[in-house]
């Protein structure tokens, strides 16, 4: 059974350089990196010293709030650096890779047998559980709780962002074992969601409730679909996975082993071509960047998509939820008359001397560039035509603004995560900063509400 | 190293220094910054606040060239009489015409832009924060919503009253309570009345030569109905709608304001919402009155009678009222902020324009006035709209699934096997 989400409203941006459908083997990089910004609101406990060896899968610190929810290497080596910031916080953990891979094994669990809290246990020892987020506040999930239902996006509409259809092939034992662990954390259902073209093998999952999402960018993304599918009231919690992460929490059940391994998309203009690569969680990104190739010198590197990802390097390391890099140039340059020159080569979301309404198909290359200052809020009814959500986004940027919790609740927080709102960050007028704007707001509102 | 790399230099230099937000300004203008994206989305879409503002002026640059000529076209027309057989290169698009818009309309628009900029200068300057665009809108309006002959000191006074009150006490751009153009235009109308109304401003030449044997008349179709002398004018509809009527510099050429109008929505710059509501409001209201007056409900000797008559879509063609909706009602800051708010805002600017109009012969302007009163009201109009999002979301509260976490003792079951 199956029902269908139309999503109109909305905006695709689409981007040179999509990766064509091929995969090769990253080489494998000498020092792997935990970064601990992916982690948001958790604060690590060391359990292992700098200079231990570990093995892949073997905890390297815990969440203070819950002790038993442990962080894992992603490979064997030496714990080299613990890389710390202001007030000895930690920044990144780095591992030197051993030649040979050693993994910690655990038993296997039968998941068709198994109890919930046997799963949860399995889930949190093993250093799978960080793959579940929980929403409201787009935070880890909080394992002594109980989801009302749990959700994975398997539609993508995000720019460039890996194709799922493509990088989940071949992987339905592994999908299949997880998401039915996952479905006994759950009293309700667990809903997947998949584009119209019926090629994903997480169509053909049992123990489902599958969704057949079409319609632009946001309709990919898991907020777009709860919103429209089961919406959060205060007080409740739903749960999301990747569909990525699914696979090493199958992988995990079904051999006892944490296998970092994920197939990424390197994407963007700045490479030269553009495809997938196999690597595992924390590798540096120059192993696989400069096998594709780089066409510009002063570019930037995201881990994740344009809209969502975060800023990195080439020297930098694949995030822990990310399966797509991203390479686009830096836009730090004058354009002369740029205000109010007709423009071909941007995106708009008007048509005010802007003519991408022209050409809905082509590709743009975009840099970084804000294409103007930062302003007060000054246009209405800008974002709600990118806006599919049942929220009013200005009021409820606004209400974050000024910390206003009541009207917070009352507007519709609890149903978003920042990245729902990357869309009319993308398209305002004003350049306000809307996903900090409302990750604040969350953080805010989880501090004094919980 | 040319220009671009002299300005980066100096940027750099006079960075965090008290003047650099007027330096940016001018450089902002010749070039789009180099800033790039530094949290969330890294890319942005081409649009600015500069665009956006620069697109509505585009819109209004026919209405000002228009203006410009009809300024000299009422002028000579006042004093020889209209011509007979009028053609448009003959009689409108003349250099002399244009000649007394030059001396007439340009100096307008470079005090309303010189005071106007100056002030937002010292304010952005004082406060530290960028020169906001917001003034390049109401600087283009000022000068088409004023009679021709408003002396330059008054328009002074009340831009700097204008922008300071009506704008940059609420904190400048994208705070403010009234439209800060339609505050200047009230300001100007509340303290100098004789010159903002009457039957001689509307007109050049015609104050100066009031009471001497070669006084001519200024007086608009307005006017002309409020004292119930609609016979005496020898205006064609088609004057009405392009705009060969006396009024305020630029809100006669309703043919122009349209097709501003229709390139502000195509644009998706303005709301087609307020635009059309704002329409259908003073529609209603026109009719209601027709039907009055169809009913007999007022005697030909009242001194309403004049405008209750006039047919009711001809009020979109005369007066300030297209203008009024297209231009000033589509203010995104002051106008109603949610789609369905639009709505409500803009039909009762419509509806109270020509209510205005009707019972207030005196002055039988009533665009800005209605404007302003709904600007006060736009807040209230989006608090109930808001306030029914709120309202679904509490009514779903009602069947809410909350489960409760476990207990303290799976809990600990938890903790002891993993750790």
């Amino acid at each position: 059974m199956s029902k269908d989400i139309r999503i109109k409203k909305g905006l695709n941006i689409k981007l040179v350089g999509e990766a064509e459908r091929s995969t090769s083997k990253a080489v494998l990089s000498n020092v792997y990196a935990i970064n601990l910004q992916d982690f948001h609101g958790i604060t690590p406990k060391m359990l292992v010293k700098q200079g231990a060896e570990v093995k892949a899968g073997e905890a390297l610190f815990y969440n203070k709030e819950k002790e038993d929810m442990l962080f894992v290497s992603p490979v064997s080596g030496e714990l080299v650096e613990i890389e710390r910031g202001a007030r000895r916080r930690i920044l990144s953990l780095k591992i030197l890779a051993d030649k040979e891979q050693n993994y910690l094994e655990h038993a296997k669990l039968d998941v068709d047998k198994a109890s919930a809290t046997e799963i949860k246990t399995y889930l949190l020892k093993s250093g799978t559980w960080p793959f579940i987020k929980q929403r409201p506040y787009d935070v880890i999930a909080d394992p002594n709780t109980t989801p009302k239902a749990i959700f994975v996006s398997g539609y993508v509409t995000a720019p460039l962002n890996a194709d799922l259809d493509y990088v989940l092939q071949g992987k339905e034992n592994e999908l299949q074992a997880a998401i039915t662990a996952l479905g006994k954390l759950t009293p309700g259902k667990v809903h997947v969601s998949v584009g119209k073209s019926v090629d994903s093998p997480l169509a053909r999952l049992n123990g489902i409730e599958l969704h057949k999402v079409s319609g632009p960018h946001p309709a990919g993304l898991i907020g777009t679909q709860i919103n429209k599918i089961d919406p959060i009231n205060k007080g409740e919690l739903v749960w999301t996975v990747s569909p990525q992460d699914l696979i090493i929490i199958g992988e995990l059940l079904l051999t006892g082993k944490f296998n970092a391994e994920r197939t990424i998309a390197l994407v963007g203009s700045s490479v030269k071509t553009p495809k997938y690569y196999t690597t595992k969680i924390g590798t540096e990104i120059s192993a696989f960047l400069y096998a594709s190739g780089v066409n510009t010198e002063n570019f930037r590197v995201i881990n994740g998509d344009v809209l969502t990802g975060s800023k990195s390097s080439p020297e930098g390391h694949l995030g822990f939820y990310n399966n797509t890099v991203t390479a686009i140039p830096e836009g730090d340059d004058y354009e002369f008359f740029g205000w109010s020159k007709p423009i071909f080569n941007k995106i708009s979301n008007t048509r005010a001397l802007t003519f991408s309404w022209m050409q809905p198909n082509k590709k743009y290359d975009l840099t970084t560039n804000t294409n103007g200052e930062h302003r007060a809020f000054v246009l209405t009814g800008q974002y709600e035509q990118v806006f599919p959500l049942d929220i009013f986004p200005m009021q409820l940027l606004k209400a974050c603004m000024v910390k206003d919790l009541d009207e917070m609740e009352q507007l519709g927080l609890y149903e978003v995560a920042p990245e729902d709102f990357s869309l009319t960050e993308f398209i305002c007028v004003s350049k306000q900063p809307h996903q900090q704007i409302i990750r604040e707001g969350l953080d805010l509102l989880q501090k004094e509400i919980g | 190293m040319g220009l671009k790399g002299k300005l980066h230099e100096i940027k750099q230099k006079y960075k965090g220094t008290k003047m650099a937000p007027a330096f940016n300004a001018i450089h902002t203008f010749l070039y789009a910054p180099d800033e790039v994206t530094r949290s969330g989305s890294h890319v942005r879409s081409a649009d600015d606040l500069k665009r956006t503002m620069n697109t509505v002026i585009m819109a209004m640059v026919p209405v000002l060239i228009f203006s410009m000529f009809n300024t000299g076209y009422q002028h000579f027309s006042a004093i020889n009489g209209f011509p007979e057989n009028f053609a448009v290169m003959e009689h409108f698009l003349t250099w002399d015409n244009l000649w007394i818009g030059i001396i007439k309309v340009l100096p307008i628009v470079a005090v309303s832009y010189g005071v106007g900029l100056l002030v937002e200068f010292i304010f952005a300057v004082i406060k530290g924060h960028e020169v906001e665009e917001g003034y390049l809108v109401t600087g283009m309006l000022v000068p088409l919503i004023v009679p021709i002959d408003t002396p330059l000191w008054m328009l002074a006074v009340a831009i700097v009253f204008g922008v300071v009150i009506g704008k940059e006490v609420f904190g400048g751009t994208g705070m403010n309570i009234l439209n800060p153009a339609l505050t200047i235009r009230a300001f100007l109308f509340f303290a100098y009345p004789t010159w903002m109304s009457g039957d001689k401003v509307w007109v050049h030449g015609a104050v100066e030569r009031a009471g001497g044997p070669d006084a001519i008349s200024g007086e608009t179709i307005l006017g002309y109905l409020a004292q119930n002398k609609g016979s005496e004018m020898a205006y064609s509809i088609s004057d009405m709608f392009f705009g060969f009527i006396p009024g305020s510099i630029g809100e006669t050429p309703t043919f122009l304001i349209l097709l501003g109008g229709l390139f502000l929505i195509f644009s998706k710059i303005a709301s087609w919402r307020i635009m059309l509501s704002a329409v259908i409001g003073s529609l209603v209201m026109g009719l209601f009155f027709n039907q009055v007056v169809e009913w007999g409900w007022v005697a030909e000797t009242s001194k309403f009678y004049g405008l209750m008559s006039f047919d009711f879509w001809k009020h979109l063609i005369v007066g300030g009222l297209a203008f009024g909706i297209v231009y000033m009602a589509t203010d995104p800051v002051t106008g109603a902020q949610t789609n369905k708010g639009k709505w409500f805002y803009g039909f009762f600017i419509g509806f109270i324009s020509v209510m205005i109009r009707v019972f207030n012969p005196a002055y039988p302007e009533g665009v800005f006035l209605a404007i302003l009163l709904m600007n006060v009201f736009a807040p209230t109009i989006d608090h109930y709209i808001v306030r029914g999002n709120v309202k679904r979301r509490m009514n779903r509260l009602k069947n809410v699934t909350i489960i409760p976490s476990d207990t303290d003792s799976a809990a600990k079951e938890l903790k002891a096997e993993t750790v």
